[in-house]
């Protein structure tokens, strides 16, 4: 008997797999999408990230690419949990490395499109080398980076981008670091397609992902998320409901908006909306131009 | 630009290890300039055009270590070559790669330390650090190159045995070797046997991305396969989900230790050098091995019977046969260009039946013959310390 016939199921999660079949599993049309195994996921009550996931892949559905021909990779964080959800391959890989890997990844198979889905700190904290040199190469895959000002996972602490004065629980008596305009790094090092939402901003959110997923190049959307647990509780927005009402109230939507001019600042206004949305070659093609150069040169296919 | 059939050459080690990679089948590289591993990036980058193959110059260390397990994850044959201080950035996503199961393959030509060192000067003093740098217990495979030709052999065989138990295979080559220049043989492209990896042969729906064969293997399914894979470094079960259950742990991480040790008698090479009568057995390996074979030619003509083991896989340690020859020789003598690393290794299979001599160098050259001669003179003559 090989060891895989002899082997018993030994992981305790699927006593969890029972409970959500109870649950309701399948009754809702993008369940197809999830590892049904997984569900109930970790994420706090009031949190956003529930928001962004169901965005992409309803963004993903509407894109008409077929699952099999798609990937998620994330880094580590309450953000980087999304790759075990989705029913597609994922990969959750070291902190900060999304990027690096999610670059070998379309690289050794170009078919795949590919999605980095991944928390503010581990993308622009260790992650932040990755990120603009990714962008400067513009190689063809999407980042959404869920920026809920905050380190979740471990309890709250202060991101490259909690804004000043805010407290946490590295910054007790306040913040006085000046925070990352992540969409200002993004177009700065070469993004072809910067933008910004909120998790109040579902609709608008959902097109700009499925854009990114058509558009060939760096395409880079962060998205303003509640986390009531680690951030809201210390920054005045106690519910996950409280911080929805501030994005609903203080956003603005610009379209075109010079990204060094969206900072979040100013605390009375978020801008948000698309604002980059250019052409250039991706790292793919212009290699392709080069190294065929090169081919012809040697007088080789 | 390039050797495209076989032959005999004189070349490099670096370029030697880079058209190895090319035959074993790998198409992505991916690198950051360092001495003295720089040749292997460049010759990569000169030859990949031609071959269709993908070459990265990446940001750092971390990010190239990272970049060719994505690839690796998109089905291709991926390696990157580093020395010391970049081998210390990869130590995190060695570590991934082994905790995921990634085949892949890294060059670490190892030059003086700590720290920035000296660069263009020999050490080998990466030794543990290939065992134990990154955190957890693992089982790693690290093969040992003496020459530009092995430099070529045992990148093939890096690729194969990484490929074969799904694992990162280090080639630990060290500044000497790598820039040295030799007589290499090219042979046929049919004459190689290469080894790809295990694919799944059931549906997506009965398939269990960790749940190994006889071998502990388990078959790897790639990106855009229809496998809906899910690939994480923590600790996962079967179905590659996360679990924070001990016996999981269990199960995961010994598996991935017996992945190695039980299958030690297939990955254990070793090259022996008058042994057989021998009283003072010399270990040594990379650079130091040139030079204590012909100490070893020298004590025999002195009339000592000396001989020299050279293992080929550091890691796993030929530890049964170390123990064996113990039994009847007088003396273990290792040569390394450190301060007593692999010598502690040799001590424990011992086991107290023999003592062992350590001829250490701080890097920056190695050692000469007369030395390590001087040296089994004096053992033989009972005086060894």
């Amino acid at each position: 008997m090989s060891i895989r016939q002899s082997r018993n199921w030994f992981s305790p999660d699927y006593m969890v797999h029972k409970k959500t079949r109870k649950s309701g599993y399948g009754l809702h049309p993008l369940d197809d999408y999830l590892k049904k195994d997984r569900i109930p996921h970790i994420w706090c009550p009031g949190c956003g990230l529930g928001v962004v996931l169901s965005a992409y892949i309803r963004a993903l559905k509407a894109s008409g690419i077929p699952q099999d021909k798609t990937a998620l990779v994330s880094g580590i964080g309450c953000t980087g949990r999304a790759a075990g959800y989705v029913n597609m391959d994922s990969f959750h890989m070291t902190h900060g490395r999304a990027i690096p890997f999610a670059t070998g990844l379309k690289i050794g198979n170009p078919d795949v499109v590919t999605t980095v889905f991944s928390g503010d700190g581990d993308l622009f904290s260790i992650g932040g080398n990755h990120f603009i040199h990714a962008a400067r190469r513009n190689v063809d895959f999407n980042v959404i980076c869920v920026n809920n000002f905050n380190y979740g996972m471990t309890g709250g602490q202060a991101a490259p981008t909690t804004p000043m004065e805010v407290r946490t629980s590295t910054t007790p008596y306040g913040g006085f670091e000046q925070p990352f305009n992540l969409p200002s790094v993004a177009a700065g090092a070469g993004a072809v397609y910067v933008a910004r939402w909120t998790t109040y901003h579902v609709e608008q959110l959902t097109k700009g992902i499925e854009e990114a997923l058509h558009k060939d190049g760096f395409c880079f959307i962060e998205v303003l998320s509640p986390c009531p647990t680690g951030y809201g509780r210390k920054a005045g927005q106690k519910a996950g409901k409280d911080t929805m009402l501030y994005y609903r109230d203080k956003s603005r939507i610009e379209h075109g908006a010079n990204p060094n001019d969206v900072s979040l600042d100013d605390k009375d206004e978020i801008i948000v909306g698309k604002f980059v949305d250019r052409h250039a070659p991706t790292f793919q093609e212009k290699r392709r131009e080069v190294f065929q150069k090169a081919r012809d040169m040697m007088g080789v296919k | 630009m390039g050797v495209k059939k076989e032959g005999t050459y004189f070349m490099g080690g670096n370029i030697a290890c880079a058209e190895g990679a090319i035959m074993a089948g790998c198409s992505f590289f991916a690198g950051y300039p360092i001495t003295p591993a720089t040749e292997i990036l460049e010759r990569i980058a000169n030859r990949f055009p031609e071959l269709h193959g993908s070459y990265l110059q990446m940001e750092d260390e971390l990010a190239s270590m990272a970049s060719i397990i994505g690839a690796s994850w998109g089905g291709r044959k991926a390696m990157t070559a580093t020395s010391g201080p970049g081998f210390s950035l990869m130590m995190e996503n060695y570590g991934l790669a082994l905790m995921t199961e990634t085949p892949c393959v890294i060059v670490n030509v190892m030059r003086g330390g700590p720290s920035t060192g000296l660069p263009t000067m020999v050490a080998q003093g990466d030794v543990m650090q290939t065992r134990w740098g990154t955190h957890g217990d693992v089982g790693v495979i690290v093969l040992s190159p003496a020459s530009p030709q092995e430099m070529f052999d045992l990148t093939i065989e890096a690729f194969n045995l990484s490929e074969k138990y799904r694992l990162p295979v280090i080639l630990l080559s060290d500044e000497m070797v790598s820039h040295m220049t030799e007589k290499v043989v090219i042979p046929k492209k049919e004459d190689i046997t290469i080894i790809n990896r295990k694919k799944p042969e059931c549906t997506p729906e009965e398939y269990l991305p960790y749940c190994p064969d006889e071998d502990l293997v388990p078959p790897m399914a790639c990106v855009g396969e229809g496998y809906s894979i899910h690939v994480t470094g923590l600790t996962h079960d079967e179905r590659g989900y996360p679990s924070i259950d001990e016996k999981v742990q269990n199960m995961l991480v010994t598996r991935l230790l017996d992945k190695v040790r039980n299958n030690a008698h297939d990955i254990i090479r070793y090259q022996e050098h008058m042994v057989e009568d021998a009283d003072i057995i010399i270990l040594a390996y990379g650079s130091a091995s040139r030079s204590a074979r012909e100490a070893v030619d020298m004590a025999r003509k002195k009339g000592i019977k000396a001989g020299l083991i050279r293992p080929i896989t550091i890691w796993p340690f030929p530890e049964d046969r170390i123990s064996e020859l113990a039994e009847r020789a007088q003396a273990f003598v290792v040569a390394e260009i450190n301060f007593g690393q692999m010598v502690y290794e040799v001590e424990r299979c011992c086991r107290g039946c023999c003592p062992t001599y350590l001829i250490p160098r701080m890097g920056g050259s190695i050692h000469t013959p007369e030395e390590i001669l001087d040296r089994i003179e004096k053992i033989s003559k009972g005086g060894g310390q």
